[in-house]
C-alpha cells in the first residue's frame, strides 16, 4: 500500500516537472509570438482632422489615417438620390446611405479608401479618376465597383467601404479616429 | 472512403467555380464592359533603335551628351535625377574639370557653416541631382496636381521603356480628327474623352492625356555644340532617351561585354562536359 | 540503406580512414553523391533537375548573402539602397541580377522537376516521404519568394505585400487581428518589412534543411526511374559516380549557359517595370500581377467571383488558392495505380497531356494577365479542370484505367531483346550482373 502510494508520489513528481517545462515553453513562446503584433508606436494612432470646407459639393478628397487613405465626399444631390434609390435588399452587404452618414450630413460620405477585398486604394477620389459604372469608387485591382454611397455593387470585394468612427468638430472640420 | 470524400471536395471546388463562370458569363452577356478610349486609341511605343541596343552595343557618349544637356536644360526645371551623382558624368566622357564645372553649375540644399542654417550651396562632383521640389506637395501645388516622376529609372520603370521616353516625347498632338488603325475618330466615338482643360492629349500615355505639356516643340530649342546633328525634336527625343538608358543602367556596356566572355566561356566548358559526358557512357546502354 | 550490391566505401588515403572512423562524412557523401549510390541506368534528361535546384538553392543563397551587405530594411532607404547596390558596388549590378533571376530560373527548374513527378509517378509509394518534403520545401520557396520580392521596396513589392497578406484578411473570425499581426501594422510598412527581411535570411536555410531530409528519404529506396519499374538486380544500375557525375555535370553547364544569357542580356525581362517604382502606399498601381511563378495560384485567386452559398468569394479563392498546393500532399493516396510512369497509363496519359499541361499553361497565362475577361473567365474553366483532375479524375481513372503491360525489369527496358539480358522470374542476380558484365566490361576503380 504505501509503496504504490509512493510510486505515485514519484509519478507525480515526474508529471509535474514535465509540466513546468511546458509551462515554461508557453512562457518563452508567448513573448515571441506577441512581439509581432503592432507595436506601441504603430498603434499610437492618433486621431486626424480633416478640414472639408473647401471640397465643393461633387468633389472628394484623400486624407490620411492610420496611414491609410480615407475618402471624404461631398456628394450632390442627384447622387443621394441615386444611393437612395437601390433597393437595400438587392445588395451584398445591405446598408442605407442614412446608416453610413450622420443625420443632417448626409451630404458628406466618409469612408476608408481601402478596398475590402485585397486592400488597393479604390479610384474616384481624385480629379479625373474613373468613378466605375455606378458613380462611385472604380478598384483597378480586380475591379470592384462601388456606387455613390460606396457600396459594393459588382466585383470580388465582400464588403462596403469601410466607414471609420468619426464625428462633425464643427461644420467644416471632421474628426477621424 | 478516402476516394469519395476526395470526390466530394473537388465537387465542391468545380461548382463553386461553375458558379462564378455562370455568373461572369451572364454578366457578361446582359452588361457587356463597355469599350474605353483607353483601350481604342492607346498607342504602342514607336519602334526605336540605339546604339546601347542588342548584344554588342555600347553607349554612343556623344549622344548621351547632348541628352545630358536636354535633361539639364529641359527636363531639369520639373524632374528630379535623383539617383544619378554628378560623379557619374565622367562616364559620359566629361573630363574631372568639366564634371566639377556642371556640379559647380547646380545649388544643392546644404547647412551654412556659421549659422547651422539651412541654405543653397554651389554642387560638387560626390553630389547627387537636386531636386527641383522641396517634396510632394511643392510638386504637385506646382504642376497641376501631378507629381513629375523621377527620371532616374524611367527607361526601366515603363515597359519598353526607351522607345515609351521617344514615342512620349514625339507623340503629343491635337485630339481633333486623331484616328486609330481601325479608322475611328477620338472625338466622335468617346466625346467623354475629350482632353480636361491643362491636361495634354498623347495617344502614347496610358489614359491618352497627360499633365506635362510637350517640353520638346522646336528645331534648335536646345543648341547644340559644332559636328552633333540637327536638333530636331526627333534628335533630341532620341537622345534625352539615350541618356535616360543610360541613368537607368549605367553598367550596360560592362553587363554586355562580361556577358560575352562569360556565355563564350560556358559555351566551351559545356561542349566539354558533353564530351566528357559521351565518353563516361560510351561502354553503357541506357 | 541502399542495394546490396552497391560499393562499400574504403578510405584512399590514412587521412581519410583517420576521419572516417571518427566521423564518416567521407562516407556519408560517397554513399549519397558517390560511387556508393547505384541509380537505375535509365534515367532520361528530367532526372536531372534536382541537382539543378540544388545549385539554384545554392546560387540564391550565396548571391543572397552577398546582397545582404549591402541592403538595409528600411522603408525610407530599401530602394536607394538597393540602387546603391547595382551602381555603386562592385559587381553589384551581376549579384542583384543573378539574385533576382535565380529566383526564376529556380521555380524553372523545379516546376520541370514537379512535372517529372507527376508524370512519372515519383510520389507514389515507397516514396511519399520524398514527395511530401518536395512539397514542403516548394511551400517554403514560395514564402521565401514572395518576401524576397517586398525588399526593394517597388511599387510591386508594396502592394504585392498589401495583396498577399490582404488573403488572411478573409479568414473568418480571426482575420484582421492575424492580418495585423503579421504584417504588424494596419498596411505594410517598416515593421513588415524588417521582419520579412529576416526571415527572407532564415528560410532558405530551412529550405536547405528540407532538402537534407528530401535526399535522405529519397536513398532509403533509391531513385524511381522512366519505367516505373524498381530496381532489382545490380545491371539495373550504374553507380552515381562517375555516371550521373558526368551527365549531371554537363547539364549544368547547359544551364549555366541559359542562366548566363538572361542574366547578362534580358536581366529584366521577367521583372515587372513597376518594381523600379518606389512604393508609393496612395497609389495603386494599374495590374498588380506577382512574379510569373505565382500566376497560376494567383489565377485560381481571382478565378472565385461569386460568392458560393454563405462562403464569400474572397474567402473561395484563398481557400482554393492555397488549396491548389495543399491537394499535392494527398497525391499519392488519390493516385491509387500501382503503375507509376504515365507511359504505360494510357487513360492518365490523355487526361495528363490534354487535361493538365493545357490548364496549367492557361492559369499561368490568366494569372499574369489583367482581371478582365475573357482571362477571368478562362481562369475559371482551367481551375475548374484544376481540381477536377485531382480530386476526381485522378482518383476515378486510377481505379478503372487498364495499364500496358510494364517491362520486367529496367535492363529488359533497355537492352531489348538481348539473349544475355532477358531476365525472368526465377533468374538470380548473379546470373545478370553476369549477363551485364559481358555487354559492359566493369568499370575499373570507379
Amino acid at each position: 500500500m504505501a509503496e504504490t502510494e509512493g510510486v505515485r508520489r514519484r509519478d507525480f513528481i515526474n508529471i509535474a516537472a514535465v509540466s513546468a517545462v511546458g509551462v515554461a515553453g508557453v512562457g518563452i513562446v508567448v513573448p515571441l509570438i506577441s512581439q509581432m503584433s503592432p507595436s506601441a508606436d504603430v498603434l499610437a494612432a492618433s486621431s486626424t482632422e480633416v478640414d472639408i470646407s473647401a471640397i465643393k459639393s461633387g468633389q472628394a478628397i484623400k486624407a490620411i489615417f492610420r496611414k491609410q487613405p480615407v475618402f471624404v465626399r461631398n456628394l450632390t444631390a442627384k447622387e443621394i438620390a441615386e444611393a437612395d434609390a437601390v433597393n437595400v435588399s438587392t445588395l451584398r452587404d445591405p446598408q442605407t446611405l442614412k446608416e453610413r452618414t450622420k443625420e443632417g450630413k448626409e451630404n458628406w460620405l466618409i469612408t476608408m479608401g481601402v478596398c475590402t477585398h485585397l486592400g488597393c486604394i479604390p479610384l474616384g477620389a481624385g480629379e479625373g479618376e474613373t468613378k466605375g459604372e455606378f458613380g462611385g469608387y472604380f478598384c483597378p485591382c480586380h475591379g470592384s465597383t462601388y456606387d455613390t454611397a460606396a457600396r459594393i455593387r459588382k466585383g470580388p470585394a465582400p464588403k462596403n467601404l469601410e466607414v471609420p468612427k468619426y464625428e462633425f468638430a464643427s461644420d467644416t472640420v471632421v474628426k477621424i479616429g | 472512403m478516402a476516394r469519395i470524400l476526395s470526390i466530394l471536395v473537388g465537387l465542391f471546388f468545380t461548382l463553386a467555380l461553375a458558379w462564378s463562370f455562370a455568373n461572369g458569363a451572364y454578366t457578361q452577356i446582359t452588361q457587356p464592359p463597355a469599350v474605353t478610349a483607353e483601350h481604342e486609341f492607346h498607342l504602342a511605343p514607336k519602334e526605336v533603335h540605339f546604339a546601347s541596343d542588342g548584344p554588342f552595343g555600347k553607349f554612343d557618349k556623344q549622344q548621351l551628351q547632348r541628352g545630358f544637356q536636354i535633361y539639364k536644360e529641359v527636363c531639369s526645371a520639373c524632374h528630379s535625377l535623383s539617383h544619378v551623382a554628378f560623379r557619374d558624368l565622367s562616364q559620359l566622357g566629361y573630363t574631372e574639370g568639366q564634371v566639377k564645372a556642371i556640379a559647380a553649375g547646380f545649388q544643392v540644399p546644404g547647412v551654412d557653416p556659421n549659422t547651422g542654417e539651412a541654405n543653397m550651396r554651389p554642387g560638387m562632383p560626390t553630389d547627387y541631382f537636386p531636386k527641383p521640389f522641396a517634396n510632394d506637395i511643392a510638386a504637385r501645388a506646382a504642376n497641376n496636381n501631378a507629381i513629375p516622376p523621377d527620371l532616374s529609372l524611367m527607361t526601366k520603370a515603363r515597359h519598353d521603356g526607351p522607345a515609351y521616353v521617344y514615342s512620349l516625347l514625339t507623340g503629343f498632338r491635337s485630339q481633333e480628327g486623331f484616328r486609330n488603325a481601325k479608322g475611328q475618330e477620338i472625338l466622335k466615338e468617346f466625346p467623354d474623352a475629350k482632353t480636361p482643360n491643362g491636361l495634354h492629349f498623347n495617344p502614347y500615355f496610358a489614359n491618352l492625356n497627360l499633365a506635362m505639356a510637350p517640353p520638346l516643340t522646336s528645331t534648335g530649342q536646345v543648341e547644340y555644340g559644332p559636328g552633333n546633328p540637327k536638333p530636331t525634336v526627333d534628335q533630341m527625343a532620341k537622345d534625352v532617351s539615350a541618356f535616360l538608358i543610360w541613368t537607368a543602367e549605367p553598367k550596360l556596356e560592362k553587363r554586355k561585354q562580361t556577358g560575352l566572355a562569360v556565355v563564350l566561356f560556358l559555351i566551351f566548358a559545356t561542349v566539354l562536359g558533353y564530351m566528357a559526358y559521351r565518353n563516361v557512357w560510351a561502354n553503357q546502354k541506357h | 540503406m541502399s542495394f546490396p550490391w552497391a560499393k562499400e566505401y574504403q578510405p584512399a588515403s590514412p587521412l581519410t580512414k583517420w576521419v572516417d572512423e571518427r566521423l564518416p562524412l567521407p562516407r556519408l557523401i560517397y554513399n549519397a553523391l558517390g560511387a556508393g549510390y547505384p541509380v537505375p541506368r535509365n534515367l532520361n534528361y528530367f532526372w536531372n533537375f534536382g541537382i539543378l535546384a540544388g545549385l539554384c538553392l545554392v546560387l540564391q543563397i550565396v548571391t543572397g548573402v552577398v546582397m545582404a551587405m549591402h541592403y538595409a530594411a528600411n522603408t525610407a532607404v530599401a530602394f536607394d539602397t538597393v540602387e546603391m547596390t547595382v551602381r555603386d558596388v562592385n559587381w553589384g549590378w551581376m549579384m542583384r541580377y543573378a539574385h533576382a533571376n535565380g529566383a526564376s530560373a529556380f521555380f524553372v527548374v523545379i516546376y520541370l522537376h514537379i512535372f517529372r513527378g507527376f508524370y512519372y509517378g515519383s510520389y507514389k509509394a515507397p516514396r511519399e516521404m520524398v514527395w511530401l518534403l518536395g512539397v514542403v520545401i516548394f511551400l517554403l520557396m514560395m514564402a521565401t519568394a514572395f518576401m524576397g520580392y517586398v525588399l526593394p521596396w517597388g511599387q510591386m513589392s508594396f502592394w504585392g505585400a498589401k495583396v498577399i497578406t490582404g488573403l488572411f484578411g478573409a479568414i473568418p473570425f480571426v482575420g484582421e487581428p492575424l492580418q495585423q499581426w503579421l504584417l504588424g501594422g494596419f498596411a505594410p510598412d517598416n515593421a513588415a518589412l524588417n521582419r520579412f527581411f529576416s526571415l527572407h535570411y532564415l528560410l532558405p536555410f530551412v529550405i536547405a534543411g528540407v532538402v537534407i531530409l528530401h535526399i535522405w528519404a529519397l536513398h532509403i529506396p533509391g531513385s524511381s526511374n522512366p519505367t516505373g519499374v524498381e530496381v532489382k538486380t545490380e545491371s539495373d544500375t550504374v553507380p552515381f559516380y562517375p555516371y550521373f557525375v558526368a551527365k549531371d555535370g554537363w547539364a549544368v553547364g547547359l544551364f549555366a549557359v541559359l542562366f548566363s544569357i538572361m542574366l547578362f542580356y534580358f536581366p529584366n525581362q521577367l521583372g515587372h517595370p513597376d518594381n523600379y517604382i518606389p512604393a508609393n502606399p496612395m497609389s495603386t498601381p494599374a495590374h498588380i500581377v506577382p512574379e510569373w511563378y505565382f500566376w497560376p495560384f494567383y489565377a485560381i485567386l481571382r478565378a472565385f467571383t461569386s460568392d458560393f452559398f454563405f462562403i464569400s468569394a474572397k474567402l473561395m479563392g484563398v481557400m482554393a488558392m492555397f488549396g491548389a498546393i495543399l491537394v499535392w500532399f494527398f497525391l499519392p493516396w488519390l493516385d491509387k495505380s500501382p503503375v507509376r510512369s504515365s507511359n504505360y497509363r494510357p487513360l492518365y496519359r490523355k487526361f495528363f497531356w490534354f487535361g493538365l499541361v493545357p490548364t496549367m499553361l492557361v492559369l499561368f497565362y490568366c494569372g499574369g494577365a489583367p482581371a478582365a475577361e475573357p482571362y477571368v473567365m478562362l481562369s475559371q474553366l482551367a481551375a475548374l479542370y484544376y481540381f477536377a483532375h485531382f480530386l476526381i479524375v485522378i482518383p476515378i481513372v486510377s481505379a478503372i484505367e487498364k495499364p500496358l503491360p510494364l517491362p520486367y525489369s529496367i535492363t529488359e527496358s533497355v537492352l531489348g531483346n538481348d539473349e544475355g539480358a532477358q531476365l525472368r522470374p526465377g533468374h538470380g542476380a548473379t546470373e545478370a550482373v553476369h549477363a551485364d558484365a559481358a555487354v559492359n566490361p566493369p568499370l575499373q576503380g570507379a
